[in-house]
Formats: C-alpha cells, sequence, structure tokens
C-alpha cells in the first residue's frame, strides 16, 4: 500500500496569482523509491505537502486530483509520513521520547506498546541519546534523525521526505541517508526531495522532475532521465552528475587586509579562533555542526560582543570608527561596511514584502530614493525575485528566501561579506550565479567570508579554508576535503566539481 | 468571512496559535525586563505606571478574542499566559492564575455579547473595558483593601479600566489589524482579502 | 536565558506528588489565606512553606532567587502604603506632608507584606517542582481537562526558551540592516515595540506550522487518544491536598484565638 495517484493536480496558495504547481499527472506504486526534482520554487515542496493532506481549504485552490491508495491525502493522513525541511518547527515535545511518542498517542497506540516502538525507531536512525534528553538541547542534525524518528513510529506506508540533509555536515548527512536506507522497509513508499542528486541516488530508483509553471517533465530510471534529458535539465537548474560548473579562481592576489580575529571565541559556542581576511580574497569556514561556524560568523559581523579575544578592521574596512570594533559601531555604518547573510534566512527578513526588504538597507544608509530603487530593481532582477517583488518574504519557496537574503546583504555594498551557508537548498542555477555574483564581487575587490557545508562551493570560489573543529582552530589554504583529518595543501581537483 | 467561523470547533491551529499568542506575550514581559531592567523599579515604586503596564498585560485576552473568533478564546488565551508566568516564576505564582481566569471571563463576556459575531472596534474597547473592570474588580477586594479608598482603590480600579479599555481593547484591535497585514494570519477570518502577486 | 524547566531535585517525595495535586494544594493553601489582613497568620503560613521545603527538594538559595521580585513588590507596598494608607492610626513616627507614617501604618505594611509572601510562595514552590509535560499529562488525565487544549499549550510552552532566541536573532537581523537606536531612548522604545511585534509575528508563524507539523502526526484525527505516560491520583495525593486545607486553617485559627485575625471582607 501507499501508492500515489495525481491527475491534472494543481494548487494556487491563498494570496498568490501564480500556481504553485499544476497539470501533475502522475502515478507512484507501492514501494518505490520516487527522487522529486525541479528548480528552485517549481513546486516540489508544495507536492509534498499536498501528498501529506496539510494543503488546509482555507489555504488555497486545488485543481484536479489527488490521491493515496484511492483515499484523499486529507483523510487517509495515518498512511503518510512526512518530515519536513526545517526540523525544529516539527518537534512537538519538550523530551525526546515523548516527542517521538506524540504521534503514536495520537494513532491511538496501546499504552505498552508505545515505548517499545519509540525505541524501535530511536534505534533505527541511530539515534545517539536517551529518550529524556531535551529537544531543545539537539544540533540540527540530531533534531533531523528524531524527526525522522517520529515519522517512522507510525509505520508510515508512504514516507515523505523533503530535502532531508540540508544544513548537516558531510557526516551527519550521510547518517541521516542511511538511516532511511535502513529504516525503509520493502514495502514502504518513498518519496524524497533533494537538490544533490549524486548523494540521493542510491536511496532511489525512479526520478521525476517537475516542470516549472506545471506538469511534470521527465519521469523514469535515473539513467534514463539523465541520458535523454540531462543537459536540457543541467540548463534549467537541476543538479545532474557529471555536468561541471566551472570554478572561479582569484583574477589578482589578495590586497590588505579587512578584518582580524584574534583569540576570538564566545564560549561555549566558540573556542578560540584566529583568522584574517583581505580585500580581494574569499574565505571559506567548514566544520562540522556545532563547531561554532555560525557563532563566528555573527561575532565578525559586528552583531555579537565577543566573550574572548577581539576583531579588529582595518583602517580602510572601519573609516572613521577605526578605534573601535566593529560590534560598537552604529548600525548604519556597519551595514556599509560589514554585510551579513544569516544561516536560516527568515531570521534576517523584517520587512513584509521582497521589496521593502531590499530597500531597507539602502535606505538606512541614507542613498537617495532613486538609487534605491535601482539597486533593487538590479538586485531583483540579477536574483530572478522580480515576479515576487509584492510577496511577503515568508511565503516563499526555500530557494527563494535563501536568494533574498543574500540579496538584501549585498544591497547596501559592504566591503566586507559574511554569508552563513549561502548555497544550501539552491537549485543548480541559482548555485552557479551565487558563485558568479560572490567571484565578481571578490575580483571588484571585496572581501568576502562563506561559512558552508558544501564542499563544491568551497572548491568552485575559496582561495582559502579555515577549518573550526569543535575545540581548535586552524588556518590553511583552499582544500575541497574539508572535514577530513590530516590536511595537505590539495588544489581543487576538476573532478570534485560536478 | 470564511467558512470557518461558522463552526465553533477549534482547529488544531486555532489551540495552537492561541496559545503561542499567550506565550509570546510572556517571553515579550521577559524581554521588557531585560531591555528595561534599569527601569524596573521605577514600575514597581510608581502606582500609576503599574496600571499601565496592566493594560499590556490584559492584552492577549482581546486578540486571542479578535484572532481566534471561537468561544472560549478570550478566555483560554488569558488562562494561558497566567499559567505560563506561574511556571517562569512570576511574582504573584499561583495567584495569577485564578487572576488570569476571572481576567479572561471579562473579555470573554464582551465577545459573548455580540454572540461571536461581531470583532470590530466597539467591540473589542468593551472586552478591554470588561476585562479591566473584572481585574479591577479582583485587585480591589484581593489585594487593595488595606489603601486610602478614596484616595487610592477608587482611582486604581478606574486607571484599570481605563488601561485596559485604551491598551487592551484600541491596543489589541490596532494589533490584530497589523497582524493581519503581515499574513501570518492568512488561515484566520481577520485576514481581510489581500491583493494578489 | 529563559527556562521553564523545574529547578529543584525531581526525587523529593513531595516534588514526586500529582502534579495536579501540588497545583490544587498550592491554590488552597494560598487562597485560604487570602481571607485575613493580620500579620499572624501569613507568619505562621510562611514558617510552615519553609518548613515543608525540602520536602519538595528546594535548596532555600533557589528559592531566594524566585522569590526576587517579590522583594521589590515588599517594597512597593510600603511605599504606597506610607502614602495611601486607609488606617493612620497609632502614634506617629514621621509627619511630612502626605508622607504620615505612624506605627498602625508599619503593623499594616507588615501584614500585607508577609500576606504577600505566604500567598505566592506556596506557587513558587509548586511551579518550580513541576515539569510542564507531566501537569498537561496530569490535566488530562486526572482533572479531565480536553486533551487538544493541553497539548495544543504545551507545545506553544515548548517555544518559550526558542522564543528567547528570537528576540535575539531579531535585533542581530536589525543591527546588519542599518537599524538601531543609539542612545535616544524615545528610539529605544520605538525599536523595542517594533522587535516585540516581529517576536509575535514570528511567534505566531511557528504557531501555524507547528499546528501543521501536529496534524501531520494524526494531532485532532479524530482516533481517541492513548497515553504513553501514566499520572496517577494516589491517596498521597489527596493527603496533600488535605494537608494543605488543615495547615492553612491552623494558621488562621491561631490567629483567631489570639484575637489577631482581621477577615478580608468585614
Ligand atoms: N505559503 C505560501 N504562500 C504563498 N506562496 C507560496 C507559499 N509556499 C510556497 N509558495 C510559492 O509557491 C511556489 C512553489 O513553492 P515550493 O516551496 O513548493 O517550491 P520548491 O520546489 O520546494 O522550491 P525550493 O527548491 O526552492 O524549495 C513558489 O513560487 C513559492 O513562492
Ligand atoms: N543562541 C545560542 N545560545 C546558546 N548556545 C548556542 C546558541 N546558538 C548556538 N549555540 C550552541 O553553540 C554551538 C555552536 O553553534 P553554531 O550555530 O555556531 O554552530 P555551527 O558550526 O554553525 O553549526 P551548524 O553547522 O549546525 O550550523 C552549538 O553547540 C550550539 O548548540
Ligand atoms: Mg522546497
Ligand atoms: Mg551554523
Amino acid at each position: 500500500m501507499g501508492g500515489v495517484l495525481l491527475r491534472g493536480f494543481g494548487w494556487r496558495h491563498a494570496g498568490r496569482r501564480a500556481w504553485a504547481l499544476r497539470g501533475v499527472d502522475l502515478r507512484v506504486e507501492a514501494g518505490e523509491r520516487v527522487l522529486l526534482l525541479g528548480p528552485s520554487g517549481a513546486g516540489k515542496s508544495t507536492l509534498l505537502s499536498a501528498l501529506a493532506g496539510l494543503l488546509p481549504e482555507d489555504s488555497g485552490e486545488q485543481e484536479g486530483l489527488v490521491e493515496i491508495d484511492g483515499l484523499d491525502p486529507r483523510k487517509g493522513r495515518e498512511r503518510v509520513g512526512i518530515v519536513f525541511q526545517d526540523p525544529e518547527t516539527q518537534l512537538v515535545m519538550a523530551r525526546c521520547g515523548d516527542d517521538v511518542a506524540f504521534g503514536l498517542e495520537n494513532r491511538g497506540v496501546p499504552t505498552d506498546e508505545i515505548w517499545p516502538r519509540v525505541d524501535e525507531a530511536l534505534h533505527r536512525v541511530g539515534f545517539p541519546y536517551p529518550r529524556d534528553r531535551n529537544t531543545a538541547a539537539l544540533s540540527g542534525g540530531e533534531q533531523q534523525r528524531l524527526a525522522l524518528a517520529g515519522a517512522l513510529a507510525l509505520r508510515p506506508e508512504l514516507l515523505l521526505l523533503d530535502e532531508p540533509t540540508a544544513n548537516l555536515d558531510p557526516a551527519g548527512a550521510d547518517l541521516v541517508r542511511q538511516a532511511v536506507a535502513r529504516a525503509l522497509d520493502a514495502d514502504t513508499t518513498l518519496i524524497l526531495v533533494e537538490h544533490r542528486v549524486a548523494e540521493a541516488l542510491p536511496l532511489v530508483d525512479r526520478v521525476v522532475v517537475l516542470e516549472p509553471g506545471g506538469g511534470v517533465r521527465a519521469d523514469g530510471t535515473p539513467e534514463a532521465v539523465f541520458a535523454a534529458h540531462g543537459a536540457a535539465l543541467a540548463a534549467e537548474g537541476v543538479w545532474v552528475p557529471g555536468h561541471p560548473i566551472a570554478p572561479r579562481p582569484a583574477t589578482a592576489a589578495p590586497g590588505d587586509l579587512l578584518l582580524t580575529a584574534d583569540r576570538l571565541g564566545l564560549p561555549p559556542r566558540l573556542g578560540s579562533t584566529d583568522l584574517a581576511v583581505r580585500a580581494g580574497e574569499a574565505l571559506a569556514v567548514r566544520g562540522p555542526n556545532g563547531a561554532g561556524k555560525s557563532t563566528l560568523a555573527l561575532l565578525l559581523g559586528g552583531l555579537l560582543r565577543p566573550g574572548t579575544g577581539r576583531v579588529t578592521a582595518s583602517a580602510e574596512l572601519a573609516g572613521t570608527d577605526h578605534r573601535t570594533p566593529p560590534h560598537r559601531w552604529r548600525a548604519p555604518a556597519l551595514a556599509r561596511r560589514i554585510g551579513s547573510v544569516f544561516q536560516d534566512p527568515e531570521h534576517q527578513f523584517v520587512t513584509s514584502t521582497v521589496f521593502d526588504e531590499l530597500a531597507l538597507g539602502p535606505r538606512r544608509t541614507g542613498q537617495p530614493e532613486a538609487a534605491v530603487k535601482e539597486t533593487v530593481a538590479g538586485l531583483l532582477e540579477r536574483l530572478r525575485l522580480a515576479a515576487l517583488a509584492a510577496a511577503n518574504p515568508y511565503t516563499l519557496s526555500g530557494g527563494e528566501a535563501r536568494r533574498l537574503s543574500v540579496a538584501t546583504a549585498l544591497a547596501t555594498a559592504p566591503r566586507l561579506l559574511i554569508c552563513d551557508e549561502p548555497t544550501f537548498g539552491q537549485d543548480r542555477r541559482t548555485w552557479r550565479e551565487l558563485v558568479d555574483l560572490f567571484a565578481d564581487l571578490r575580483d571588484a575587490g571585496h572581501g568576502v567570508v562563506a561559512v558552508t557545508h558544501d564542499a563544491d562551493f568551497v572548491a568552485a570560489l575559496a582561495d582559502r579554508t579555515v577549518t573550526l573543529q569543535r575545540a581548535a582552530t586552524s588556518d590553511g589554504p583552499a582544500d575541497p576535503a574539508g572535514d577530513r583529518a590530516g590536511r595537505p595543501a590539495i588544489q581543487p581537483g576538476r573532478d570534485d566539481i560536478r | 468571512m470564511k467558512s470557518t467561523t461558522d463552526t465553533s470547533r477549534w482547529r488544531t491551529i486555532d489551540i495552537v496559535v492561541a496559545s503561542v499568542i499567550a506565550v509570546a506575550f510572556g517571553v515579550i514581559f521577559w524581554a521588557w525586563g531585560l531591555v528595561w531592567s534599569a527601569t524596573e523599579g521605577a514600575f514597581a515604586f510608581f502606582p500609576p505606571a503599574q496600571t499601565l503596564l496592566y493594560g499590556v498585560w490584559l492584552m492577549p485576552a482581546v486578540i486571542g478574542g479578535l484572532v481566534i473568533r471561537k468561544p472560549g478564546a478570550a478566555l483560554y488565551c488569558e488562562t494561558v499566559a497566567a499559567v505560563l508566568s506561574a511556571l517562569l516564576g512570576s511574582q504573584w505564582a499561583g495567584t495569577v492564575i485564578p487572576q488570569g481566569i476571572v481576567q479572561g471571563i471579562g473579555a470573554e463576556l464582551a465577545f459573548a455579547a455580540f454572540r461571536y459575531r461581531s470583532f470590530r472596534l466597539p467591540t473589542a474597547m468593551l472586552a478591554g473595558a470588561l476585562t479591566g473592570l473584572s481585574a479591577a474588580l479582583f485587585d480591589f477586594f484581593v489585594w487593595n483593601v488595606d489603601y486610602a479608598l478614596t484616595d487610592y482603590r477608587i482611582p486604581y480600579a478606574l486607571l484599570t479600566i481605563v488601561s485596559a479599555t485604551v491598551i487592551a481593547g484600541v491596543g489589541g484591535w490596532l494589533l490584530t489589524r497589523a497582524l493581519a497585514n503581515t499574513g501570518v494570519l492568512d488561515r484566520f477570518p481577520v485576514a481581510q482579502d489581500r491583493a494578489l502577486i | 536565558m529563559i527556562s521553564i524547566e523545574p529547578v529543584a531535585a525531581p526525587g523529593a517525595p513531595l516534588a514526586r506528588r500529582n502534579p495536579v495535586a501540588k497545583v490544587a494544594a498550592a491554590l488552597v493553601f494560598s487562597f485560604t489565606l487570602l481571607a485575613t489582613l493580620d500579620p499572624v497568620a501569613p507568619a505562621i503560613a510562611i514558617a510552615l512553606e519553609l518548613a515543608v521545603l525540602p520536602l519538595f527538594g528546594i535548596g532555600y538559595r533557589v528559592l531566594a532567587r524566585r522569590a526576587m521580585p517579590l522583594l521589590l513588590s515588599a517594597a512597593g507596598i510600603l511605599v504606597t502604603l506610607v502614602l495611601f494608607a486607609a488606617d493612620r492610626s497609632g502614634r506617629v513616627l514621621l509627619d511630612a506632608g502626605p508622607v504620615l507614617v505612624t506605627t498602625g501604618v508599619l503593623l499594616t505594611a507588615l501584614g500585607l507584606v508577609l500576606r504577600v509572601f505566604a500567598v505566592a510562595l506556596p506557587g513558587v514552590i509548586v511551579f518550580a517542582t513541576t515539569d510542564p509535560t507531566d501537569l498537561a499529562d496530569a490535566l488530562i488525565q486526572n482533572a479531565k481537562a480536553p486533551a487538544r487544549f493541553a497539548i495544543g499549550a504545551l507545545a506553544a510552552f515548548r517555544l518559550v526558551p526558542l522564543l528567547g532566541q528570537e528576540w535575539q536573532m531579531i535585533s542581530m537581523a536589525r543591527r546588519a540592516r542599518g537599524v538601531d537606536a543609539g542612545r535616544n531612548p524615545f528610539a529605544k522604545l520605538r525599536l523595542f515595540a517594533s522587535t516585540a511585534f516581529a517576536l509575535l509575528v514570528g511567534a505566531i508563524r511557528r504557531g501555524t506550522r507547528l499546528a501543521v507539523a501536529m496534524d501531520a502526526r494524526g494531532f485532532d484525527a479524530g482516533t481517541p487518544r492513548t497515553v504513553a505516560r501514566r499520572q496517577r491520583f494516589t491517596r498521597a495525593d489527596a493527603l496533600l491536598i488535605a494537608g494543605a486545607v488543615v495547615l492553612a486553617g491552623a494558621a488562621l485559627t491561631t490567629s483567631v484565638l489570639l484575637g489577631t485575625f482581621r477577615p478580608l471582607i468585614s
């Protein structure tokens, strides 16, 4: 069981003129493993919500038919388990065991069966903590695994996963994929959304590509789909294995120092770290989940007060404020000098339309209105957000939101740009545009610091890599192998880049 | 108005959002202490300022009623807010729970008087006034007995009602409208028909 | 950091009692004491409360920290009474315009301050030893509270520490975009209001998503719910409530026998 049937299915979110999905015809038999692909905004997440019966009638308009085993998904919810992209919003209870048990209680599973099933589910995903661990004290990857356990404990016939490894370090992503592989019974249907195809392929036996604007673009075994449509799909933004993107190494030697971190730390989130950023240089910061990378980004961005050590801006970057550290600068001055892109794009939004979001920074730094309009129009165009200028930032798809958050930091043309996971959840086309954008900035003499788990991104852009360990830090040359032990100075090999 | 208002059964989203409104107010109060820790003492010493804050404390009742639009919403929000402040270790601890219930009943009566059909400004002001009245009555009889009647108890009660009408009533109504404009309330009847994008 | 977790040793004999019983006992005790305005009954009650404290597994220092805001309100009561006391009998100690301090005023103040402490402490003790999940479970299983509402509120409570972090995030996001208040107190107030608004919006958005996630796991699907964690209401729990009634009654009776009793409504 767990078969899916879509006939002419479409959905339009309330408040939107465009259909998120339209004319989708698809049949998935019980036990199939499907990878759902499509460029950012193609409606993948929307489709999963529809299958899980989570598009309430009052939140949009539906067209056509969607059925799970011949039932309306809103009626057949007990057959479906779903893990959303953002694990934090789907944990319900304060203790991990209780959270897994929550679904079982709702389904009316007898009390003495609940705990064995909870333990089994936690075991299957390799959850490392006891049941009474506080859910607020989990890292992103651990939350992801717990959410998966919560879905698996219900023994769903259809399992829906939306980018289950976004934001995880390579080791954590591997663990989650193994957990999925181990947790699937032979007759469980799986529909997986994942931009990075190469990693996901071992889990699936069929690929479905959604066409932005409506319908299914391609459908079949991975080999068949990529052989027939590979090049075209790659051009449209799908990550097709074997279609490399040309790297953008620096065209000139780095210039003057912009920012120095000196034994910088914020216990217990970040241990003591030394680091220097130059103009015309792209620096990658890597390290496992919880190593303190985001904390470092906020410290460098002048948004947090250092707990130990200090951040020093060069006279060139700091101008009149060169005697004070960045976290003491007034905000408009800071925004002109150092731009920050947060790990969670939604944390960054402060207005209610995409346009205002982009205009805020330039306005605050005192640009005339005409210049503001021009800057915003340029950015909207460049990051393909023009059609969404009036949309609420919080209704954007994952990829759209990420692009907007990058654009907001670029809007004030800061001398130094600090981005936290700028490429997660991006389709291939946006990914390439982001690499070009950052490379252009660097070549124009700006400094770029990118915190990232994305080895391809590091290989394509970074001139230098800093790897944070959970305790200590090392400053070394660019290294696509990132987290692996023993770090010789390797130049990025072409085959590292798809 | 959408069909969801016709039924008085609470959807999951009604329950969770009502609870979250109450909880968020608890956190805002906590942050208030952080940002204005220097002035906190002044509030304890300057009674009229205390009544000013009172209106803010009564806002969850009015906003809950205006957003959820179901019987019991005002009472539920104010009660949950009270339980949360007890859990956070509020200075009044356990006694805020009955106090919250009493206050919530005030606003609830106002919405019930319009049979949960009107959610306009006058209704909101009435809800604010009634929740202020019930709060004032509670304080009048339980906490303020030993103070001078005409110099303190009556002005205090009147100030509470005025502050509740203005801050919780009018303020709550404006805040609800502002919330609807951000789009977060799109699944609730308060969200007016908004322009398509 | 903001947190709603219990601060006491969970194994202590009274901390282990059913949460509904604990809350009921605290409410009964507090409300009995509200009936009087004299200093004697609350003083006895406070002594009793401090005596049972070890049975709840709370250290005196923890209690002192939790009860700190009470000191502030005690000071507030004193000031207000000096200015607005109804009863200004007794020997005049200080006379400066509106400030008229007499022995009567001080006695009333002592009564009120003790009363505030006596009434508030049971709640402080009980909530310091009660986990929100256990409270919700007990409310559902022993007090017949509607499960959907208790669980919904519980899920929202989990957001409390997260919203505390969110507050920081919102402030940083604004700063990164060039929005700050500097030293101007009015700008500061405006920034506070807009940050609070953003927090409220973010909280509601989280709430809507959480509701979807709960529905995805079968919440409110109409199936009768079972419970994973059993809460029992035993004879010991009933005894706890009875004990609270007896002790509060004893405090009042002593005050009546000593002739100091001043009923709230006379
Ligand atoms: N709640 C919502 N309200 C309004 N519009 C929405 C909402 N959610 C999504 N959309 C819009 O629907 C379209 C499809 O979004 P969806 O999230 O399904 O895309 P996606 O394929 O998952 O993209 P990504 O790969 O970037 O996550 C987007 O244009 C998005 O802006
Ligand atoms: N606001 C906070 N308060 C307290 N601790 C925090 C806070 N934010 C993060 N931490 C903790 O500090 C440590 C470092 O967190 P940080 O977010 O900087 O890691 P990271 O390297 O960015 O991880 P990831 O790769 O998962 O994004 C983690 O253990 C985290 O749990
Ligand atoms: Mg998506
Ligand atoms: Mg991070």
